[in-house]
């Protein structure tokens, strides 16, 4: 039951984090220079970074959660011990791939 | 509707504590909801010590000797006392199972909490309203329904046609499942919950059956069928060790199957 609610409440965050791709394109589309440099400004703070890293989690738990449900919906993993692997499979996957996601980024991108 | 709070005249208030057992070497604690629908009070939870040495192993053996040493007003549902007729399913220790097969030993630290199934109409103590329950059973139609004349002899099947009955046919209705299941808590007047559409699954995987596209034509709802978001707490809780989360997901399927 937790990780449904979980799944549920990943699902609601995605519709903020949603918005701040959002702003992030229309700023990088825009033609003022300003509207740009005040996304990274934003999104390069502390609290910019803490809501884009809990952005990244809620999407990559979100995304194995998804998976387990569609694997469900197919009729598969139902025994007691394959929806506790699918199950903690969504929670610890999500974590790893979220704080691989920030190691490559900074690998890549360097510290801003 | 979606409730997390309690309603007012719902709200566990105090408890009394019974003394215990003269004489007991060895006691077991039990909290035990009670509610009376004569005196006008909340429900309370009380108190109630167990001589182990004087009782069998049970949950139910315990509640059973409270009624018959301390409490004769304590009220619960039993019959069979071995897991078959569903009568005692009631929330122990925070999970929906069967006071006649959940030792009392099992229960760890400290207290055995005893509670009617989570979110039902209680009638009094341990006792819940299964009347909707029921009813949601009887709305599957849960007989053999055939247009074909009826054979001399019995209808066959062949073996291979009952094996996929099994897992199906063992239910015993005891609403486990059913009221550990937050869709069920928050829709049960339009969502028909695991154990019914468990059973539902029983008469459409039915070989001999021939009302099945009229049986899915019944679920086809966004609530009575749609309303399972694969919580998997049903699965958790069948004292029997089904699986109405697969039964249900075997439905869904089968609503998808016949469209292609």
């Amino acid at each position: 039951m937790a990780l449904s609610i979980v799944h549920r409440a990943t699902g609601i965050a995605l519709y903020v984090g949603t918005l701040l791709l959002a702003w992030w394109l229309i700023a990088a589309a825009s033609n003022s220079a300003g509207a740009y440099a005040n996304v990274q400004a934003f999104t390069g703070s502390i609290i910019g970074r803490l809501i884009v890293f809990g952005y990244t989690w809620a999407l990559m738990h979100h995304m194995l959660s998804g998976i387990r449900h569609f694997v469900w919906d197919l009729g598969f993993g139902f025994k007691a011990n394959e929806r506790e692997a699918l199950t903690w499979g969504a929670l610890i996957g999500g974590i790893v791939l979220t704080i691989l996601i920030w190691i490559i980024a900074y690998a890549i991108g360097g510290v801003r | 509707m979606v409730e997390f709070a309690l309603p007012k005249n719902s709200k566990i208030t105090g408890g009394k504590t019974w003394p215990k057992p003269a004489g007991a070497t060895e006691t077991r604690e039990f909290h035990v909801y009670r509610w009376n629908p004569d005196d006008g009070k909340n429900p309370s939870v009380d108190t109630y010590y167990v001589d182990v040495n004087d009782c069998g192993p049970m949950v139910l053996d315990g509640l059973i000797w409270i009624k018959n040493h301390i409490d004769p007003s304590l009220t619960f549902r039993r019959s069979c006392r071995e897991g078959v007729c569903g009568s005692c399913a009631m929330n122990i220790d925070g999970q929906n199972t069967l006071a006649c097969t959940r030792s009392m030993h099992d229960v760890k630290d400290g207290a055995v909490k005893v509670n009617p199934l989570p979110h039902q109409p209680v009638v009094k103590d341990l006792v819940p309203d299964l009347t909707n329950f029921y009813a949601q059973y009887a709305s599957v139609e849960p007989w053999l329904k055939t247009t074909s004349p009826t054979p001399q002899k019995e209808w066959r099947q062949s073996h291979e046609d009952r094996e996929k009955l099994d897992g199906l046919y063992e239910c015993i209705l005891c609403a486990c499942c059913s009221t550990s299941c937050p869709s069920y808590w928050w829709n049960s007047d339009r969502y028909l919950g695991p154990a019914a559409l468990l059973q539902a699954n029983r008469w459409v995987s039915d070989s001999r059956d021939e009302a099945t596209g009229e049986r899915l034509d019944n679920l086809e709802d966004p609530f009575r069928l749609y309303r399972c978001h694969t919580i998997m707490n049903c699965a958790k809780a069948c004292p029997k060790g089904l699986n109405p989360a697969e039964a249900i997901a075997e439905l869904k399927l089968k609503m998808v199957e016949r469209q292609i």
